[in-house]
């Protein structure tokens, strides 16, 4: 135990005793100047606290929203097309709830001030009036539906099958990373399966070398490229346990469940390097945070997509290795032409002019 | 042996009962041992303090884990050392580990959620009340009812035994979703300490069965003459749907748990599938089960739950904001319905907390409606609560207070299940921090104020004292501003995408910037925190040094339970148990402060309800 440990324990006991002190007091003069009248003054009191708390708490709210609404998402534009559905969703939404929230809490705390205990009152026998209860059954149900109907548009957009011209990327969650896979040339990923992963061998996914679709697979981690204005489509799963690919500047998540795979698409409207003139912060990065309980590093399970132009992406990806040259660099053909022999198959050789073409 | 036998037994001499010695009441004991009056007591009152006692433990225990990880997320540059004197290699260098972090969440969330808010809420004032408000000598089986105590109380002590053991409790989250839960070579909590949690959670099953069935018997059966359905208070029926509710899902959680057990322990694949785990080098052989499964049973209990959580403390509310309105509950009857209404709809809304687990979007389209549809009988509840008050002759009792500020935190958190209700923005929110303020402040706090206010109200009841109310008051202000002051900036948090779950947001770009804000709520947290020491002074102090209560009906009240003697002996009523001629709910009328329901209707009454 430190010192300073000590002291506050020393004085959290000391206000204790005083306020208990207090309190023992009152009850005392309570009893002597007659409960009732003590009681009132209590009432008084607390009727008092009742329009305080509820004026304080109306200033308190503006308050906090001027001290960190910019520190939102809101603040700033969403970052795809189906982020900025959700926030104009988020808007009304605001709208509609934050309405009833001021005029209820200002009926109930005005009312606990405004029929405070008073002899003069005479309570007013209410017991029910179906016309009131007709209104707030029907009013509710009327904007619910407003809501829902909007909600559903929305949902139903966002669930939809990803446009035919989508680009196609496959990101796989593991205890604590991200693994992105790109489909390459042919736009058709390689089959997995997760009895050969091998990580040892470059083989983190599982990819099957006998099926020669996985031979332009590119497989990355840390770092997912997307192409502005293009709608991308994520296949999702995990290796381990689940995890979720957080999206949160495109307003989006999604599970990644392991044996279950699951789709996302969007359109990103931004690239990273306008983002960071939009927001103001120069470090500004699209992260992927796990946004699903995985075990102890769930919080460090970062992963970073970089929304770049279309050029940018194509000089990208054709710098990128497909996965089988690096499980199998003898195979590479950038490598070393003469090791390519044994089984150089014609699609090795496919391969090897559609690298060289794509390297300008 | 019928009830009043049993009872026979244990009172002896002592009261006149109106039922003959049967041949099972021949040899019985004359006087209670301490025993049996303290520790295997079958006096429905008893056990009420005990689940009450047990669950404020509890409480205490699991908000202390909350301020030690509230410490790590307002103060991660610091260390503390008492850390580390406190709770060992957990507490390292005077920073909690990862691992503690995550155990010390996950055991938070289910003690809270399941000890105190559904143990030590509905077991308390479920048995407390129901016997006195219902004009019943004891619960349907009083033995059962004492089981129901002990069987929590082991499910307490395995639950406290799995923090001591080598790997830790179970870290994976109260919502405990496999793979993580099922697999101990993914997480070290899901080891032994998963093991125990398990265990403890299939013993608080059967805890809540047994004493559900018997809730639910005791309304249905050993209602007093004259006490129809609809002249009981709405404690009773809001205890009433709660029971119903729980005896009709907590059994799909237990197989939930059992499934689970099967694939932890013996090699079945109902959860696992495809499954490759770096921290052996492995892949699993279990092929084709579905990880998603367990989450469709969970949330069946899941969501009933919340309500299973609110629906005592909307009750008492009720109870509490009419008698100190000094004027009846508006809307009876449709406080019934809409009670009603809630529970049906509580079964029928699960998947709305896996909105973003792929599930098919027509099938999420039905969750959404269905979960919206849930504001309405909510919406009912507020406007005729405050119905109620409009025009009262309000009296700040604590228990009043605590009543009012029930009412102001459930219209705060129920408008974000709005928000979340609609999936399309629930894929931006969940399972973020705006998750947290909606639940926090609609489920837990919300609830722990009804339970406070309930506790506030029935002490008298309970120890024939009365608690200090200053104290009462200091309690309810400090609780009521700081559940405020920490729960209403998470809206913020959330809006930024900042996930729960996390122990540390400093390398994260996105959510670094609210280090401020975040040191800012646990000062708050930790404030609230030791003001509820005034509370617990306040409740054991007073059971031995408050003041006497001097008259029966201290609030001025109508319902049956202030109609027995100051403190009740076992059985509730000397002689015989009263007769009811109206409803709970006559305060005002004709110009009379209250008429107590078992005062008959006069000749020149006005029309009653
Ligand atoms: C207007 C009524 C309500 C609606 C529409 C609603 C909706 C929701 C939704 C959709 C979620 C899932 C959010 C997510 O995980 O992303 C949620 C979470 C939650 N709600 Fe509500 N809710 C309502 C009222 C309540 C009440 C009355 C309680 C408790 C008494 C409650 C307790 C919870 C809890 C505990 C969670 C967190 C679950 C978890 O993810 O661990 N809600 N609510
Ligand atoms: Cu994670
Ligand atoms: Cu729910």
């Amino acid at each position: 135990m430190t010192t300073s440990m000590i002291l506050v324990v020393a004085v959290f006991i000391l206000v204790f005793v005083v306020i208990f002190q207090i309190a023992k007091a009152s009850e005392y003069v309570q009893v002597i100047k007659g409960e009732e009248k003590a009681r009132k003054e209590q009432n008084k009191v607390n009727g008092f606290f009742m329009i305080g708390f509820l004026i304080a708490g109306l200033i308190g709210v503006y308050y906090c929203n001027e001290l960190y609404f910019g520190k939102t998402l809101l603040a700033f534009p969403a970052a795809s097309d189906h982020g900025e559905k959700v926030d104009s969703m988020l808007w009304i939404t605001i709208a509609v709830t934050g309405s009833v929230f001021i005029a209820t809490q200002i009926l109930l705390f005005w009312f606990a001030y405004k029929y405070q205990e008073s002899d003069k009152r005479k309570v007013y026998y209410f017991p029910h009036s179906n016309k009131l209860e007709l209104i707030w059954t029907v009013v509710p149900a009327i904007v619910l539906t407003v809501l829902v109907v909007i909600g559903l548009r929305n949902w139903l957009t966002f669930t939809s099958e990803a446009p035919k011209e989508a680009m196609q990327v496959e990101v796989i969650g593991k205890q604590f990373n991200w693994i992105f896979r790109y489909p390459g040339k042919d736009k058709i990923f390689g089959k997995k399966y997760y009895k050969n992963i091998d990580d040892e061998n470059s083989n983190s996914l599982g990819q099957l070398w006998d099926d020669s679709k996985n031979y332009d697979d590119v497989v990355a981690t840390q770092t997912m490229y997307a192409v502005k204005d293009k709608p991308i489509q994520l296949i999702i799963s995990a290796r381990d346990v689940i995890h979720d690919v957080g999206l949160s500047h495109f307003r989006l998540k999604m599970d990644a469940v392991p044996g279950t795979p699951t789709t996302m698409w969007f359109t990103p409207k931004y690239t990273t390097k306008e983002m960071k003139e939009i927001t103001g912060n120069p470090n500004f990065e699209y992260e992927i945070s796990c946004d699903q309980m995985c075990g102890n590093g769930h919080y460090s399970m970062k992963g970073v997509i970089q929304v770049v132009t279309q050029p940018e992406f194509d000089l990208w990806i054709a710098q990128q290795k497909p996965n089988y040259y690096v499980a199998f660099p003898d195979k590479d053909p950038s490598n070393n032409a003469v090791v390519n022999t044994v089984d150089s198959s014609a699609t090795t050789k496919k391969n090897m002019v559609a690298t060289k073409t794509t390297k300008l | 042996m019928s009830n009043e036998a049993i009872l026979q037994t244990e009172i002896g001499v002592n009261v006149p009962v109106e039922v003959h010695h049967d041949s099972h009441t021949e040899h019985h004991h004359h006087h209670e041992r301490f025993i049996t009056k303290y520790v295997f007591s079958q006096d429905h009152k008893m056990i009420a303090k005990q689940f009450l006692i047990t669950g404020m433990i509890w409480a205490v225990a699991g908000g202390f884990m909350s301020v030690l990880f509230r410490l790590q997320l307002g103060y991660p540059d610091s260390t503390f050392p008492w850390l580390e004197d406190l709770i060992g290699k957990w507490g390292k260098g005077g920073h909690i580990t990862p691992e503690a972090y995550y155990a010390l969440v996950t055991t938070h969330g289910t003690v809270l959620v399941f000890f105190v808010l559904t143990a030590g809420l509905s077991g308390t004032f479920a048995n407390l009340l129901i016997p006195l408000q219902v004009g019943a000598r004891d619960m349907a089986s009083p033995f059962m009812n004492m089981l129901s105590y002990w069987f929590f109380f082991l499910a307490s002590v395995i639950m406290m035994s799995s923090i001591f053991v080598e790997t830790g409790p179970f870290s994976g989250g109260w919502t405990a979703y496999p793979p993580l839960s099922a697999l101990g070579d993914a997480s070290p909590g899901s080891k032994t300490g998963m093991d125990l949690w398990i265990i403890s959670m299939a013993v608080f099953v059967i805890s809540s069965l047994l004493g559900g069935l018997n809730y639910i018997a005791t309304i249905l059966n050993m209602r007093t003459k004259g006490m129809s359905m609809t002249r009981l208070p709405l404690t009773i029926w809001a205890l009433f749907f709660t029971a119903v509710l729980g005896v009709l899902s907590f059994p799909v959680l237990l197989s939930g748990f059992i499934l689970l057990i099967f694939d932890r322990n013996f090699g079945t694949s109902f959860y696992l599938s495809d499954i490759f785990l770096a921290s052996t080098n492995t892949a699993l052989p279990n092929e084709g089960g579905s990880a998603i499964l367990f989450q469709h049973l969970f949330w069946f209990l899941g969501h009933p739950e919340v309500y299973i959580i609110l629906l005592p403390a909307m009750g008492m509310v009720s109870e509490i904001l009419s008698t100190n309105a000094r004027k009846p509950i508006f809307g009876y009857m449709a406080m019934i319905a809409s009670l009603f209404a809630i529970a049906i709809l509580a079964f029928l809304v699960w998947a709305h907390h896996m909105f973003v687990t792929g599930l098919n979007p027509f099938l999420g389209s039905i969750f959404v409606l269905l979960t919206l549809l849930i504001a309405v009988p909510s919406a009912i509840k507020v406007f005729n609560w405050l119905t109620t008050l409009w025009r009262g002759n309000i009296r700040f009792t604590p228990a009043m207070l605590f009543a009012i500020g029930f009412v102001s935190l459930f219209i705060s958190g129920g408008l974000t299940g709005i928000w979340l209700g609609n999936s399309a923005l629930d894929i931006h929110l969940h399972d973020t921090y705006f998750v947290i303020a909606h639940f926090h402040i609609v489920m837990g706090v919300a609830s722990m104020f009804g339970m406070f206010a309930g506790i506030y109200h029935w002490y008298p009841k309970m120890y024939g004292k009365y608690l200090n109310n200053t104290l009462g008051y200091i309690h309810f202000w400090i609780t009521m501003i700081g559940a405020y002051l920490i729960f209403w900036p998470m809206h913020y948090q959330g809006l930024a995408g900042m996930p729960r779950r996390y122990y540390d947001f400093s390398v994260w770009e996105s959510f670094k910037q609210f280090g401020d804000l975040n040191r800012f709520i646990s000062t708050v947290a930790m404030i609230v925190f030791a003001a509820q020491f005034l509370f617990l002074f306040n409740f054991f102090y007073s059971i031995f040094k408050g003041r006497k209560l001097k008259v029966r009906n201290p609030w001025s009240s109508n319902t049956l339970e202030w109609t027995t003697p100051i403190e009740p002996m076992h059985g509730n009523w000397p002689g015989e148990i009263p007769e009811v001629y109206r409803w709970a709910y006559d305060y005002g009328k004709d110009g009379k402060d209250f008429i107590p329901q078992t005062t008959p209707i006069g000749q020149d009454e006005s029309e009653n309800h």
